[in-house]
């Protein structure tokens, strides 16, 4: 046999390539995460504008504040996306497949990621495009807006693991597709639409202060409508590595049941 | 058939005395709330040797490819695939064997060319190797033309020969195949007959084919096993199994329909009767194929007319029939529940 086990690495880079030519040949699977945001984005910024008259709103125009909130949504999309792909692949027996080769786990969920990313990337570069477009001035500079794409890359990843887990457990679409509403309503139960010291409601600033997508979108608006807020960043990495590291754990604990092979 | 030991000249097979034989003792697998899939089952494939395992739906045939790939750890017994535990020594039985399972699991959206690449890269070959061997592969299952086709739009034989491609790739000393006509026209299955035959008597590969088709087992294994309800009931050369058997039938149908009885009657002197279709009758001859020169004289000497007159080889089913008092293919309907449960129970 000329076959040798191939390193950790190489396994990645296959797995990889796999995911972005899926990713790249559904366009089902890309033009819904970049379209749908946006066009939120659009009645948020028209129908929310008078918001920025409130005493201590925090930006000066309602599109720079909800800027933010596409990057969210799109990362909400990559859970199904990330999701679906493992499900399907199990349910198709091409999980199998991959199992009788040398494959190691963590070469499958990283690769599974790439796909994630992938669109990660592209809608980060749009969002910001139609922000520029829209007049947004990005207050951390240059530098700040490849922060902003960093961040929503490792959102994009800790909620791409979220479905990765959900999906190797269940091994079902529907049950992914079954997250994507409640993410939903984490999202509107956040800081999204309303900075939290603004928001009237004493149980929904108690719950936007408890849900941590608040920090994620605090953390990617800070760097368009503050500057650098080093603590705003903090406790957006912070709470995306926290949520991307469980998810990756739970991940690997459901993998390892899956991957039963002796 | 005969068995094949020794390696080709090409160089792609095993080295010669290598161990690519499989051996299981006394193999079970338990569902929880299900019956026994598999229920101590012992195996001896000898390297080279195309092994047919024949059951019904349900029988538990996939359930013992999936231990004996690793896929599925048994619940007692043991098992060695080309020299290596199956169960201390996953890794290196994945790295000797090739494996075709029940549905071709293939990626819709990727082309035939890009699962080669994959597959190869995940078995650690070069680059260049990996597009030699593709393309090596592809045109000998008969795909080179529709390589960059995306798997979606092919055929069921084209995805079953893909399927095969692909098993191969890494050149395995063993080749599982689950099942791999399923489905298929009569001219698909006869090219995967082909490519199979070649691989055990050029490249001395060890193949376990599955299958419930008498025919495909009949004609491209070197041995049988027949398994039902998770028990081995027969095994030995297709010939041997139906020498064993023995005797042949006769089978005829009367010119007038109404002389059925009579025409049982006279075929009831020469054996005993068996199932047949409404209209005709049947028997097993006492005496073998000797006999039917006296079956025809004596119809004639009652003055019966025949439609039809049929004489029967034993085959595989009758030998099904003998071990378990079914027909394959009835059984196969009647386990069809109990097999649903077990590919439930087996990871997808």
């Amino acid at each position: 046999m000329s076959a040798t086990t191939a390193a950790l690495p190489t396994q990645i880079r296959f797995l990889a390539w796999r995911s972005l030519l899926r990713t790249a040949r559904q366009p089902i699977v890309i033009v819904p995460p970049l379209v749908f945001p946006l066009f939120l984005l659009a009645i948020n910024a028209s129908g929310l504008d008078a918001a920025t008259a409130l005493p201590g709103f925090p930006a000066e125009t309602y599109v720079a504040f909800a800027l933010a909130f596409p990057f969210m949504q799109g990362s909400i999309f990559a859970t199904n996306t990330a999701g679906t792909n493992v499900a399907q692949d199990i349910g198709t027996g091409f999980f199998n497949r991959l199992a009788l080769t040398p494959m190691e786990g963590p070469s499958l969920l990283v690769g599974q990621l790439s796909g994630v990313l992938l669109i990660g990337t592209v809608q980060a570069i749009a969002f910001l495009g139609a922000g520029l477009a829209a007049g947004v001035e990005i207050q951390s500079g240059i530098a700040g807006a490849l922060v902003l794409f960093a961040l929503s890359l490792v959102i994009c990843a800790a909620f791409g693991t979220i479905g990765l887990l959900v999906g190797l457990r269940t091994g079902s679409g529907e049950a992914v597709q079954g997250l994507f509403p409640l993410m939903f309503i984490l999202l509107f139960l956040s800081s999204a639409a309303l900075p939290r010291d603004l928001i009237a409601q004493d149980w929904f600033a108690t719950v936007a202060t408890i849900n941590p997508v608040s920090y994620l979108i605090e953390g990617l608006r800070s760097l368009i409508i503050v500057g650098w807020d080093a603590e705003a960043l903090a406790l957006g990495f912070g709470v995306a590595i926290a949520i991307f590291a469980v998810s990756l754990v739970g991940s690997t604990i459901a993998l390892r049941g899956r991957l039963v092979r002796t | 058939m005969a068995a094949h030991t020794e390696s080709p000249a090409n160089g792609s097979a095993p080295a010669r005395g290598a161990d690519n034989g499989i051996e299981a003792e006394g193999l079970v697998r338990e569902f929880k709330k299900g019956p026994r899939a598999v229920d101590g089952i012992d195996l001896r494939v000898s390297p080279g040797e195309i092994y047919g395992f024949l059951g019904p739906n349900g029988a538990g045939k996939s359930t013992t490819v999936h231990m004996l790939t690793t896929l599925l750890p048994p619940t007692a017994g043991t098992a060695r695939v080309a020299g290596h535990d199956i169960l201390r020594d996953g890794p290196a039985v994945r790295d000797a064997i090739g494996v075709a399972l029940q549905d071709a699991a293939l990626d819709q959206l990727l082309t035939g060319r890009e699962h080669m690449r994959l597959q190869a890269g995940l078995h650690g070959i070069r680059s260049d190797e990996a597009r030699r061997r593709g393309d090596e592969l592809l045109g000998r299952v008969g795909l080179a033309d529709a390589a960059d086709r995306r798997v979606g739009g092919y055929s069921g034989g084209m995805k079953r020969r893909l399927d095969l491609a692909l098993a191969l790739v890494h050149r395995p000393i063993v080749l599982f195949l689950d099942e791999p006509t399923t489905g298929l026209d009569i001219q698909s299955r006869h090219a995967l007959w082909d490519e199979v035959a070649r691989l055990s008597r050029d490249d001395g590969v060890t193949v376990f084919l599955t299958t419930q088709y008498l025919e495909e087992a009949d004609s491209l294994a070197d041995r049988v096993g027949i398994i039902d309800r998770g028990k081995l009931v027969a095994e030995g050369t297709p010939a041997r199994l139906k020498a064993e058997i023995g005797r042949p039938s006769v089978e005829a149908v009367p010119a007038d329909a109404g002389e059925v009885e009579r025409l049982e009657a006279v075929l009831a002197r020469f054996g005993d009767p068996l199932p047949t279709a409404r209209g005709a009758a049947a028997v097993r001859l006492a005496d073998g194929t000797e006999e039917l020169a006296e079956v025809v004289r004596g119809l004639d000497a009652e003055g019966l007319r025949m439609a039809d007159l049929k004489l029967h080889a034993p085959s595989l089913d009758d030998v099904f029939l003998a071990k378990t008092g079914r027909s394959l293919e009835g059984a196969g309907e009647q386990e069809q529940e109990t097999g649903e449960h077990a590919r439930e129970a087996v990871p997808a």
